[in-house]
């Protein structure tokens, strides 16, 4: 139960970071803590007690195994975070080129 | 006296010599990873990126002409989509035999390095792909020159 | 074993407080990359080493694209708001983390999970597909879909990247 609450309490600090922040760069850190925040906490619900990781070995007695298929969820979800991750700093960058400020309370006018 | 040879590019002299001894030994451990992806853990998309990262490294220690003469955009983007349309081709000629991404190569014994039928394939076309693909957008990301006035 | 989990946790918490409110942006970027480190211990852990894995590599790559993003950023944007204005949102995360933690008691307790998807995957893996990795027959074999989503996602993500990082090309007259 204690591990819950403190993944938890991670991805709030994250979403905080998105609420609060000025500065373009420490908008996109946040989506980043929040991500492993989330990454995380799939793996802790598939922890199993005293068991194994989930590859066999060569005359291995029968044991137990943590579950596996988070894992190949998640595997593909950390994948999907650093694409994520590449696209909004290459915006950030134009953002940076167009209006000569990162902070995001200037960045408002929408026409060219 | 200093007597490094980086008047005009790159990192110091340490650096440069470091690299040269070892990125080879990464671009051996990523392809390790890549192989082995079915007797151990690891797969196609941790390969991937470390064969990235170590065409990166090379970027980082000696400046971006010495690896853009062989490596540009365009042949980095041909063999990206080279290795997205070979995963694909494997799915499709499941397809042909059976399902879609059907098992069709044989399963040889466990334990040996040419067995689980397409997971092999597989894992080489997805480490081609994410590799070349994530050095693609690295070399995006350092050939953008700032406008200085508009 | 779950000791050593929560004191993890709590230095990841600590770490990424640090990382949003220094205000020198390469020092929060060195943050972050501690955030992602002890991840990977946190994986390694819980016994899932194909995770560490690319956890690692794709936390050092990241660190290489945000430091990217940082260069030649000479003036520095921060808020200058006191504590007191930001005590309603403070207080409506409190709210919302007491409602999530309501609902957390009909998770099963940490270390016995629900197993009757990975009973079938753990016991016929390697009949069916002959691979030892159960992770990676999982990913290639029984949900290879998923795979090819993932890969359709990252190539687009790609696309959108370098078509944005273009020349602007100007028309002659």
């Amino acid at each position: 139960m204690l591990p819950y609450v403190l993944c938890l309490i991670l991805f709030l600090v994250g979403l905080y970071g998105i609420i609060t922040k000025k500065n373009l760069l420490k908008i996109i850190i946040s989506f980043i803590i929040m991500e492993n925040a989330l990454n995380l906490f799939f793996i802790l619900i598939g922890y199993k007690k005293d068991a194994k990781f989930p590859i066999f070995i060569k005359d291995m007695s029968t044991t137990s195994m943590v579950d596996p298929v988070p894992q190949a969820l998640v595997l593909t979800s950390i994948v999907i975070g650093l694409s994520i991750t590449i696209l909004m700093v290459a915006i950030a960058i134009r953002l940076y080129e167009k209006y000569k400020t990162l902070d995001i309370t200037e960045i408002k006018n929408l026409k060219g | 006296m200093k007597q490094n040879n980086n008047d005009k590019k790159g990192m110091t002299l340490i650096v440069k010599t470091v690299t040269r001894w070892t990125v080879l030994l990464i671009i051996l451990y990523g392809l390790y990873i890549t192989f082995f992806g079915h007797l151990g853990p690891g797969g196609g998309f941790a390969g991937g990126v470390i064969v990235a990262l170590s065409f990166i490294h090379i970027i980082l220690a000696y400046g971006k002409e010495i690896v853009m003469k062989k490596f540009n955009e365009t042949v980095s983007s041909i063999l990206e989509s080279l290795g997205g349309l070979l995963f694909l081709t494997i799915a499709v000629l499941g397809f042909i035999v059976g399902v879609f991404f059907k098992n069709f190569l044989g399963k040889g014994a466990p334990f040996n390095i040419i067995s689980a039928g397409i997971i092999l394939p597989s894992n080489l076309a997805i480490a081609l792909k994410v590799g070349f693909g994530i050095f693609g957008v690295f070399l995006a990301l350092i050939l953008f020159i700032y406008k200085e006035k508009d | 074993m779950e000791i050593i989990i929560v004191i993890l946790i709590i230095l990841m918490i600590i770490a990424a407080i640090i990382a949003l409110e220094i205000r020198d942006l390469l020092s929060s970027i060195v943050s972050l990359g501690s955030v992602g480190i002890i991840l990977t211990f946190i994986f390694l852990l819980l016994q899932a080493p194909d995770l560490a894995i690319v956890q690692f590599v794709v936390e050092i790559l990241s660190l290489v694209v945000l430091i990217r993003g940082t260069v030649k950023r000479d003036e520095e944007v921060y808020s200058k708001q006191k504590f007191l204005s930001r005590a309603p949102i403070l207080l409506s995360l409190v709210v919302f983390l007491y409602f999530i933690v309501l609902g957390l008691k009909y998770i099963p307790q940490f270390g016995f999970p629900k197993y009757k998807l990975a009973e079938y995957y753990v016991k016929n893996a390697i009949g069916e597909t002959g691979a030892v990795n159960v992770v990676a027959s999982i990913i290639l074999n029984y949900r290879a879909y998923d795979t090819l989503g993932e890969a359709t996602v990252l190539f687009t993500a790609i696309l959108g990247a370098v078509a944005i990082l273009r020349k602007i090309g100007k028309i002659k007259k």
